[in-house]
């Protein structure tokens, strides 16, 4: 049995290890080693072209995170007041959102965005008059971060909703009690104790947002994200570079998720 | 300031007034037709069994539950559907619900804070400082809530209430998880900081020597009703009723028909075929089924004949300290208890199980209750 999960251990682990040994390989390819060097995150941070593709996908995430955390945590707020077979509906929803593979969500975001913007944008060149300088919608940016957005929110939902579980009915009718309207007692007193929750919620929705590549290889348009510039430049053949960029991703990606971890924690006792 | 009898008949000095109150939860009637005056400065408290309706009462007089029917008064007004963060009520809560992400300070600060247009900080500081010390936690402001006892969070709550100088305090069960001595010490400071503010305080408790010593009124309920409002006096020396009989103080009660009622008195045949006579309750009828009520201390215990003794065997003898209870039989009455005060004791021996002795009582001791 112990010799089984070691075994599942380094099936899992060994891959990680191997890129990120290899990002500190001196030669030019991914399979011999030839001795130690760091060249290769130099080379990775001076490429114009990751680090573009690291703006972008740092500025998604942002956004994302930001709007997922607060659309989340007001829906999880205002969930709070449901009950019975109305709110069993939701919930369901909710997990089911989450457990959506991402191919369907970015193939379905797609077509869903494809189709809106086919209505929307003669409609907009008709208002405009000026069917040459009209603005048309497009995949994008926008359309990436809504992706994201709608995907994480669920995340942020599910993170909430549970620390709101913990919290006594009672708190805020005590806030009531004591002279607080509805928005005093949401600002003053629910929303300091989920603060830990949505903190959280913010950095996973950041973590996966900068992660993800499916739903963005459907809806980013002609953006580039790191996951996808990852993507197309492995095509190319892998090089120390691509394993220097993936083991840094890594390294924050799971930097983010331990932060997360550790303030749900902290939140929880008190 | 001890509250008068006379200012209740008072309609203007009313503070909070029930009329004809009910409150349904689907088929559960929680509150049925409460009829109730509050006098201002008065000390009032409900008293009843587990799910009787006392939370539910006190939940209408600060807003979180909607009369189905009736009206809820504060101040003359009627205020049914006023928000409770409108209403100049506070509560004490009785898991204390205390903020844990404030001190100690700005949870008492809490209410004082929300007050428009804003008091001054050095005002809030002032208020606070000076309830804290009423409560006597001057030196714990600082202090997060997790770090102080049981004892000193349930006083945190009630400074939390009553720096707000609220027209109507409402407690509910506050004291019940304190341990036995802590309770006691904290009904004192309770009755003494009621006193010393004026505050209208209204209790619910189902602990009915709490009711008893601290209330100037106790509203006993029943099954979402109120069964009989009264001082703890009255409600000890006249219950209406078997079941407040029960429920303040304790009692030996006997079962049987209620023969000729005589100005304030009535004849009494025990289901045993022995006949009693004492003080007619409210509402019996002659030959009705009825209830003898005697008080265990009302009763004299003694080694030698008693005049209009009865012949018991003493079965038990619980020493109480100040008291000593006896459980005795009679073959055909049936068990009673009785309370030998130690002055009692000091003129006979204490009485040994097994032993003859003989009890009797003063007739008007007796109280003749309809059966419910
Ligand atoms: N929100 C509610 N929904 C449904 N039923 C309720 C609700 N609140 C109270 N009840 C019911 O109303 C009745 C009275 O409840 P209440 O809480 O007023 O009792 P209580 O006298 O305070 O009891 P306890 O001493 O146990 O606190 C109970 O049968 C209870 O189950
Ligand atoms: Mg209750």
């Amino acid at each position: 049995m112990r010799l089984y999960s070691l075994v599942v251990y380094v099936f899992l682990y060994a891959p990680i290890a191997i890129i990120a040994l290899f990002s500190f390989n001196a030669g030019r390819h991914a399979s011999d080693f030839q001795g130690f060097s760091i060249q290769w995150y130099g080379r990775a941070l001076n490429n114009p072209f990751v680090m573009d593709a690291l703006e972008t996908s740092l500025i998604v995430a942002f956004i994302t995170a930001t709007l997922a955390s607060i659309l989340g945590t007001l829906a999880a707020v205002g969930l709070q007041g449901l009950r019975g077979p109305a709110r069993a509906i939701f919930d369901a929803l909710i997990y089911i959102a989450v457990m959506i593979p991402g191919i369907v969500i970015g193939i379905a975001t797609l077509i869903a965005l494809v189709t809106v913007f086919d209505v929307m944008n003669p409609w907009i060149e008709n208002l405009w008059g000026d069917a040459d300088n009209a603005p048309t919608l497009s995949m994008g940016r926008g359309s990436l971060i809504a992706a994201h957005t709608m995907f994480t929110m669920a995340l942020v939902i599910i993170i909430v909703r549970a620390r709101l579980g913990t919290l006594e009915q009672s708190l805020g009718e005590a806030s009531a009690d004591l002279y607080a309207t509805p928005l005093g007692t949401f600002r003053q007193v629910t929303l300091p104790l989920i603060a830990p929750a949505v903190l959280a919620g913010f950095l996973l929705s950041f973590t996966f947002s900068f992660d993800d590549f499916i739903i963005a290889f459907f809806v980013a348009g002609s953006e580039t994200t790191l996951p996808i510039y990852i993507f197309s430049s492995i095509r190319r053949g892998v090089t120390p570079e691509i394993n220097a960029i993936g083991t840094m991703v890594m390294l924050a990606s799971l930097v983010l998720l331990i932060v997360a971890q550790l303030i749900l924690r902290r939140g929880d006792r008190t | 300031m001890k509250y008068d009898r006379g200012v209740l008949n008072d309609a203007s000095t009313a503070v909070a007034e029930l009329r004809h109150v009910s409150k349904r939860f689907g088929d559960v009637d929680a509150a049925r037709d409460l009829n109730l005056s509050v006098a201002s400065g008065e000390f009032l408290s409900f008293l009843g069994p587990s799910g009787c309706g006392k939370t539910t009462a006190l939940r209408m007089l600060a807003g979180f539950e909607t009369p189905s029917d009736g009206e809820v008064l504060i101040d003359g007004a009627v205020v049914n559907t006023l928000e409770p963060f409108r209403r100049p009520v506070n509560m004490v809560f009785q898991s204390y619900a205390l903020f844990p992400h404030l001190s100690v300070f700005d949870n008492v600060a809490y209410g004082l804070r929300q007050r428009r247009p804003r008091l001054s900080r050095a005002e809030i500081a002032e208020k606070v400082s000076r309830t804290l010390d009423v409560v006597r936690l001057g030196d714990f402001g600082a202090r997060r809530i997790w770090e102080m006892s049981g004892g000193q969070q349930q006083r945190v709550a009630l400074a939390r209430a009553i720096v707000n100088e609220p027209k109507l305090l409402l407690l509910d069960e506050p004291l019940a998880a304190l341990d036995r001595k802590l309770r006691k010490a904290m009904q004192i400071e309770l009755q003494d900081l009621q006193r010393q503010l004026g505050i209208t305080f209204i209790l619910v408790t189902h602990d009915q020597e709490e009711a008893l010593s601290l209330s100037d009124r106790i509203c006993v309920m029943r099954d979402g009703r109120i069964v009989q409002i009264g001082t703890p006096r009255e409600l000890y020396d006249a219950p209406a009723s078997r079941y407040v009989a029960d429920f303040v103080g304790s009692s030996n009660f006997l079962e049987g028909r209620i023969g000729r009622i005589t100005s304030g008195h009535a004849d009494f045949t025990g289901v045993s075929g022995h006949s009693f006579s004492g003080q007619a309750g409210p509402g019996i009828e002659e030959g009705a089924s009825g209830t003898l009520s005697l008080r265990p201390e009302q009763i004299n215990i003694s080694r030698r004949q008693l005049e209009g003794g009865h012949a018991v065997t003493v079965q038990n003898r619980i020493f109480l300290g100040e008291h000593t209870e006896y459980v005795v039989r009679h073959d055909e009455i049936g068990t009673f208890i009785v309370l030998a005060s130690r002055r009692a004791e000091d003129r006979e021996p204490p009485l040994d199980a097994g032993t003859q002795a003989y009890i009797a009582w003063n007739p008007d001791a007796a109280l003749i209750l309809r059966a419910d």
